[in-house]
């Protein structure tokens, strides 16, 4: 395959056409936080955590591909910044309370708050009233722990084929939804495979059952599941 | 030597952190020899002192008292301390957010739950329409995050405040939850 040349960091780096900046960050040990991508889905570039500056422009490192003499920056204070607000952002949007969840001490956002040093949410809290679902036998769906990565949406139709989830609303509004949002135990095309919990980063997708902090996910599986898949 | 003035208060929160706070165990000895508790619910003093060097507050902000002592607080503490998830993020008491507060007082108080549906509005302080965390009140100089924050967490920011250092926290020290 055809390899590009491209600056990253300062360092001159080879790498297939085609790779996005993420793939080539990754390949080189560069550490860059992410959210919404999961190795084995595809990238929307949704939660925006992965941003770098290319040439001066901010774009999200996930869903942009490298080109010839491109100039990457993965970390500076203004990319610092730009990702502690969004992380706050976040966090002010929905109801995160990490004491009372099932997925305390094992959630992809709680850990990002530490690595990025988040030290409050400047912004202010929202507090929306949300719903959950318990309807299906197995799992639960609480929206006040959804950030929208939409990482159930994309397993769900990339790796089981099943096409439950979607996402409904817009901006503040928006949801995720199981079939045309009907309640998860009526959702006829579900096959109660639990990829969505698996891939969920916080605790929004859950099995039933669970007390705080003893929900540990494995994402992981959807990587292996999916490289298995492209070396059959 | 004079003592560093150390407040602490207790809004809407568990006692939790109050109870991480004494958790220091032995290190409360060492502090002894430079700090005075000169206000906290440990402490029986009834009006909040002037000229308080470090205030640590537990719990968010959920009643008119609390709006009203935080204010005097920051006004008389060199330096405030956000002490654990409830005063950083609202945390468990904010879950009633959303709920309109007559609503919920009913739902608590009302005939339905009490005998004599006598909803509390004298003496206790009125509830604020929405709990928020102490920095939405009044600027706060340090966040220590946990529910409640880990005692080691405590006593490293005190031990660097005291040594007139910035409490330098990272990684798992900042987890919530």
């Amino acid at each position: 395959m055809k390899e590009i040349l491209i600056r990253i960091d300062g360092k001159e780096v080879a790498a297939p056409a085609g790779s996005t900046i993420l793939e080539v960050a990754q390949q080189q040990g560069i550490p860059i936080p992410t959210l919404c991508h999961l190795d084995g889905l595809s990238d929307i570039g949704g939660c925006r955590m992965c941003i770098v500056d290319v040439d001066g422009k901010i774009v999200t490192s996930c869903t942009t591909k490298i080109a010839a003499g491109m100039e990457v920056i993965t970390n500076n204070d203004r990319l610092a910044e730009l990702r502690r607000l969004n992380l706050e952002l976040i966090f002010a949007e929905r109801n995160h309370v990490c004491s009372m969840c099932v997925s305390n001490n094992h959630c992809e956002l709680q850990d990002l708050a530490c690595d990025l040093g988040m030290q409050n949410v400047e912004v202010p809290y929202a507090y929306p009233r949300l719903s959950l679902d318990a309807t299906h036998p197995k799992f639960i769906i609480d929206h006040n722990r959804c950030i929208l990565c939409g990482r159930c949406v994309r397993v769900c139709a990339e790796i089981e084929g099943a096409h439950v989830w979607g996402i409904a609303g817009r901006g503040s509004e928006a949801r995720v939804i199981t079939e045309l949002g009907v309640d998860w135990g009526d959702a006829e095309k579900c096959t109660d495979c639990g990829k969505c919990v698996e891939v969920c980063p916080t605790g929004a997708i859950v099995e039933k059952g669970k007390a705080t902090a003893e929900m540990v996910k494995h994402p992981e599986l959807v990587t292996t599941l999916k490289e298995r898949r492209e070396n059959d | 030597m004079t003592k560093v003035r150390v407040a602490t208060v207790w809004f809407s929160g568990c006692a939790g952190c109050h109870m991480s706070f004494l958790d220091l165990d032995e290190l409360m000895i060492d502090l002894a020899d430079r700090i005075e508790i000169v206000k906290s619910p440990v402490v029986d003093t009834k009006e909040f002192p002037a000229n308080v060097d470090v205030t640590l507050i537990e719990g968010a902000i959920g009643n008119e008292e609390h709006v009203e002592l935080v204010r005097e607080i920051r006004k008389r503490s060199k330096i405030v301390i956000a002490l654990g998830d409830c005063a950083v993020t609202g945390n468990v008491p904010a879950m009633r957010n959303g709920i309109p507060v007559n609503e919920l007082l009913e739902e608590v108080y009302g005939k339905e739950r009490t005998t004599t549906g006598t909803i509390p509005n004298e003496v206790v302080p009125r509830l604020e329409d929405r709990v928020c965390p102490v920095h939405e009140v009044i600027p706060v100089d340090y966040f220590l995050h946990g529910c409640p924050p880990p005692a080691a967490v405590i006593g490293k920011a005190l031990l660097a405040l005291l040594d007139g250092k910035v409490p330098e926290l990272t990684g798992r020290e900042l987890k919530f939850g």
